[in-house]
């Protein structure tokens, strides 16, 4: 049963008839795991807090920066210096007490990747380098969990879902991680600060639509967008049987090395 | 005619009339039928507008009192 307050709260959902109360009740009582509180998960945090998902995972080992504020939006002046995972927490918290918000204050590798996603349903991916996205993808696959991709670099972002056992993953996109030197670091390259905001707010959707089983989700679809042209193209993405992750004989049966250093030391989350 | 399923709603305004509606409607199985009492006048026509756009039949919408009004509707989908 719905409070008065869960009613007010949710009534623009509850009024869909794709949501209704019944979705509602499935969001309320959903798992998501976000890895990231940076530039990407800073707007999936907050819509998929404000939409009542029940169960918020934070996962970031960083403290704000003062050049996060250019684009990470759930971080102000005042959090400087304090770990993300707690600033976001309490932005979270205040936007809607629904919400039962879990910090992991730490990055995720191959030690405590399937041990973190063991608790949720769903996982968004908003870290912003090479290899943590294929450790990400790997654990993923390997624990059956879905997977909302998204990145950015310049005025251009990407987002995607892999599904385990329904259509291409992450490897039959892209096999390997391209070499080391051939990545700009991000400050190098730079971000439209409003880029993460656009990108993290389409995985907040797809979020959404996984977890209420409703519309197309971006499954072998790749989205791409580009802030400069102002333009979205949707791309065909097959599942490769020759894949070495998801593939007829797979060679990664297990978490690897994922030894090649972070091209983006300097700020693990995008 | 007997409802399986009352709900008053006098003192709601919209949408909750209609969003408290729909969640009763939710509750009771296909075929039931749910008495839904409202006495805020543009409700009279957005509740049975909603319902019936939803697949549901409305089967009377008649006023009961000053300012009060009954909707009778019968779970369809």
């Amino acid at each position: 049963m719905f409070t008065e307050e869960q009613i007010r709260r949710y009534s623009r959902h509850i009024l869909l008839p794709e949501v209704g109360g019944a979705g509602q009740r499935r969001l309320l009582a959903a798992r998501v795991l976000l890895l990231g509180a940076g530039g990407l998960g800073s707007p999936t945090a907050y819509y998929l807090a404000a939409a009542g998902v029940g169960t918020l995972g934070i996962c970031d080992p960083d403290v704000v920066d003062l050049s996060n504020l250019q684009r990470q939006i759930l971080h102000a002046e005042a959090d400087l210096g304090r770990p993300k995972v707690d600033s976001a927490a309490e932005k979270l918290r205040a936007l809607n007490p629904d919400v039962r918000v879990v910090c992991h204050r730490t990055g995720i590798d191959r030690g405590n990747a399937l041990d973190l996603l063991a608790d949720y349903d769903l996982v968004v991916d908003g870290t912003d380098n090479f290899a943590t996205r294929y450790l990400v993808a790997d654990a993923c696959h390997l624990a059956g969990k879905p997977l909302v991709h998204g990145s950015i670099f310049r005025f251009e972002g990407q987002v995607t879902v892999f599904l385990p056992g329904e259509g291409p993953c992450y490897r039959c996109l892209y096999p390997e991680p391209p070499p080391a030197g051939l990545v700009p670091s991000c400050q190098e390259a730079g971000v439209l600060g409003v880029l993460p905001g656009i990108i993290g707010t389409v995985q907040a959707a797809e979020a959404i639509k996984l977890l209420l089983g409703i519309g197309r989700p971006l499954v072998g679809r790749l989205l791409t967008y580009d802030a400069l042209e102002m333009d979205f193209h949707t791309l065909a993405v097959h599942r490769d049987p020759a894949c070495s992750l998801c593939g007829d004989t797979p060679s990664i049966t297990a978490l690897g090395e994922y030894g090649f250093s972070c091209e983006v030391g300097a700020c693990p989350t995008a | 005619m007997k409802a399986d399923r009352e709900l008053d709603l006098k003192g709601e305004i919209c949408p909750y009339t209609f969003v408290k509606s729909k969640l009763a409607l939710e509750e009771i199985a296909v075929g039931e039928v749910l008495r839904v009492v409202v006495d805020y006048p543009p409700a009279v026509e957005n509740v049975p507008r909603s319902m019936e756009n939803e697949g549901n039949e409305v089967l009377s919408v008649q006023p009961i009192g000053p300012s009060q009004w009954e909707i009778m509707v019968r779970k369809v989908g």
